[in-house]
């Protein structure tokens, strides 16, 4: 009794250190953002007024939205066939896909980021072979949508495949025999079995790379459209260029209930216990 | 029709032609695999097995029964040999187009559909009715007996459960094989020995001509009308129980099966000679100068004395006795040889760890294996 008392104490110590850890670096910064949002430099509520009577607040989140559903939809087409051939193939190709998923983890979001402006740029190698290929002039690609929903796309694909392939490695092969052998086509097998048991992966990818895409700064900052912001990108300009504490601080706490929603509606339908296989 | 119904008739059928009974329905010619292109998995595998019949394909693991499996299931290609079927060679035929059961170990029922959706499922794949989908689907769980089951999912269901309707679904369509890989290999000892009952009656209610993988000398045993035995890709033997039970082609078959003991017997001038014994009094077999000698256990019972023509006497330096309950397993020497003996519990109340015994059996029961 006592013994599993104090056991039970000792896992709590166990957690003490992330405990404060959070609370000194997340919690004490995430309660000033919400302070400042309304007190400026008294108690007031006109920065969310703002945001909500502001048609363009609303552009942006909305845009923001879009691009993340966008970038989703992009990710989910595109990894889920290679996690698919991943399980399916398994192997050495299973092993080098699945290392060079991972070793995109090593490098960073931001030398990512600036590898495109270098391929994507005015003077960059992909406009050079288009203009070579007789597309004169070439269009412009970076600071467009297209070059930051590309860059995104690309850095959080990783994320999408793994997310399946943690669900479709579960998938025992024998199932698609089974139905093979009672006579379903191959793509029947894949349609009617397959596809509905890695559902749990594609909601798993999708609502990971959803959130990310919701919070994006650096890529859509960099490669993106300085007309077609995004939401975090604001809040870095509201700040950086306009000093709008107050501002920047309600459109934060904006965004991580939008998060949070988000976040809250995948628990009530799925289970956040799931997120991780 | 009922499922059953379809069955008898194609039996009836068959019966009424007579010689169809006797003729391959399913031929395996000359069947070799390689997954690697270096090493076999299978050797050169030739069966026919005959329409209606129950086939066991037993051996230890990986001798090659599932891959044979999978080759006439259609999920692996033979890297050589031909498989027919009813005449028809049917490697060109894709899997979901050959109209063959099959029953997994681990039964790989769709987790996400009912047992009624999983036994239906072959029939929506045939673009059958949705009405006659759900009485045929409905007829077969009867049939295994879970009609009161149909809504339950897989994960709410027993292991022996689930495997009934695996067994359901595989037949629902009304195959022309029914192939099951070690299918009970995973339920407990008294709920697979009903579950072989099971299969048994529906076997014999069908008349589906039927492969049953296992592992299980004793489920080859009791269920099959002829056992394939396998080795390291090839069939040693295929022959009905009490055939490959007492008299093995192979010394593998005999190990394998059953307890044994092997004593060397050579020719010499024109009788047999088995060694630490001598001169046996029985006919030579044509073929070979050697043989493997074979003795059951249970063969070999207490000399009481008497006339010993027909018969080897040992005397026996008990090292070991194992109790079974109904018998006593003796394990020891005789004449340099180690040799096992099984006695009825009763004979052998009195023997000890120690104790010298007079044993015998009948020359007759030596079943001589050529060496090859
Ligand atoms: N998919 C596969 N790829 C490569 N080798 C395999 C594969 N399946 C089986 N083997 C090999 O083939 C041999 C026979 O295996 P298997 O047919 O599964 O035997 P059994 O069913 O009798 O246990 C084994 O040596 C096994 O390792
Ligand atoms: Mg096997």
């Amino acid at each position: 009794m006592t013994t599993l008392r104090n056991e039970r104490a000792l896992l709590w110590l166990l957690l003490l250190p992330v405990v404060g850890f959070l609370a000194v670096f997340f919690l004490v910064p995430l309660s000033q953002v919400l302070y400042f949002s309304v007190m400026d430099p008294g108690f007031t509520l006109k920065h969310y007024t703002a945001f909500i009577t502001d048609g363009f607040y609303w552009k942006v989140l909305f845009g923001t939205f879009q691009t993340a559903a966008f970038v989703t939809v992009l990710a989910l087409l595109m990894a889920y066939p290679l996690a698919y051939m991943v399980v399916r193939l398994g192997g050495a190709f299973a092993t080098t896909i699945l290392l060079i998923v991972t070793m995109s983890f090593w490098t960073s979001f931001l030398v990512r980021t600036f590898a495109w402006m270098v391929i994507l740029g005015n003077n960059g190698p992909l406009r050079a072979a288009m203009e070579m290929l007789g597309i004169v002039p070439a269009p412009q690609l970076l600071f467009t949508r297209f070059s930051s929903t590309l860059a995104m796309v690309h850095l959080l694909i990783p994320f999408m495949v793994l997310a399946l392939y943690s669900v479709m490695k579960k998938i025992d092969p024998n199932l698609t025999r089974a139905a093979r052998s009672l006579g379903a086509s191959p793509f029947d097998a894949f349609r009617r079995i397959f596809l509905p048991l890695s559902a749990p992966g594609i909601v798993n990818g999708c609502t990971l790379v959803f959130i990310m895409c919701l919070g994006f700064y650096v890529t859509p900052v960099l490669l993106g459209s300085p007309r077609e912001q995004m939401i975090a990108g604001l809040i870095g300009q509201q700040i950086e260029e306009f000093l709008e504490f107050g501002e920047a601080s309600a459109t934060s706490v904006i965004l991580l209930a939008v998060t949070l929603t988000v976040f809250a509606l995948y628990n009530r339908f799925v289970g956040l216990d799931k997120l991780w296989g | 029709m009922t499922v059953f119904d379809r069955h008898m008739n194609a039996l009836s059928q068959t019966h009424s032609q007579g010689v169809v009974m006797t003729q391959a329905y399913l031929e395996i010619r000359d069947l070799v695999k390689s997954y690697d292109g270096k090493q076999q998995a299978v050797r050169g595998i030739s069966l026919d097995i005959r329409k209606g019949e129950f086939v066991s394909f037993l051996g230890p693991s990986g001798s090659g029964k599932t891959t044979t499996l999978m080759m006439v299931a259609g999920f692996e290609m033979p890297t050589s040999g031909s498989i027919l079927l009813g005449g028809r060679e049917i490697a060109p035929v894709p899997a979901h187009k050959r109209n063959i059961g099959m029953v997994f170990q681990n039964y790989a029922l769709f987790p996400h559909m009912t047992a009624l959706e999983n036994v239906g499922f072959p029939l929506r794949m045939r673009k059958t009715p949705a009405a006659e989908i759900a009485r045929r689907a409905a007829e077969a769980l009867d049939m295994v007996g879970l009609a009161a089951f149909g809504g339950r999912h897989p994960r709410e269901m027993s292991g022996g459960q689930q495997q009934r309707v695996a067994l359901a679904r595989a037949l629902v369509f009304g195959p022309d094989v029914l192939l099951l890989d070690e299918p009970l290999g995973a339920l407990d000892k008294n709920l697979r020995e009903q579950m072989q009952v099971e299969i048994k009656r529906i076997h014999r209610e069908l008349g589906i001509t039927t492969i049953y993988v296992t592992h299980d000398q004793s489920e080859a045993m009791t269920m099959s009308d002829r056992i394939a035995v396998f080795s390291q890709g090839v069939v040693e033997q295929f022959a009905p129980p009490l055939d490959i039970y007492q008299r093995p082609t192979t010394r593998f078959v005999g190990s394998f099966i059953g307890d044994s003991n092997f004593l060397d017997v050579t020719r010499q001038n024109d009788g047999l000679v088995a060694q630490g014994i001598g001169a046996l009094n029985i006919a030579a077999p044509s073929q070979a100068g050697k043989f493997h000698g074979l003795v059951r256990p249970e063969a070999i019972g207490l000399w009481t004395g008497g006339d010993e023509q027909g018969h080897c006497v040992l005397s026996f330096l008990i090292e070991g006795l194992v109790h079974y309950g109904d018998s006593v397993l003796l394990i020891g020497s005789a004449a340099g040889l180690n040799l096992r003996a099984r006695l009825p519990s009763v004979q052998a109340s009195h023997l000890h760890e120690g104790d010298t015994i007079r044993i015998a059996w009948r020359e007759n029961d030596m079943h001589l294996i050529p060496v090859q």
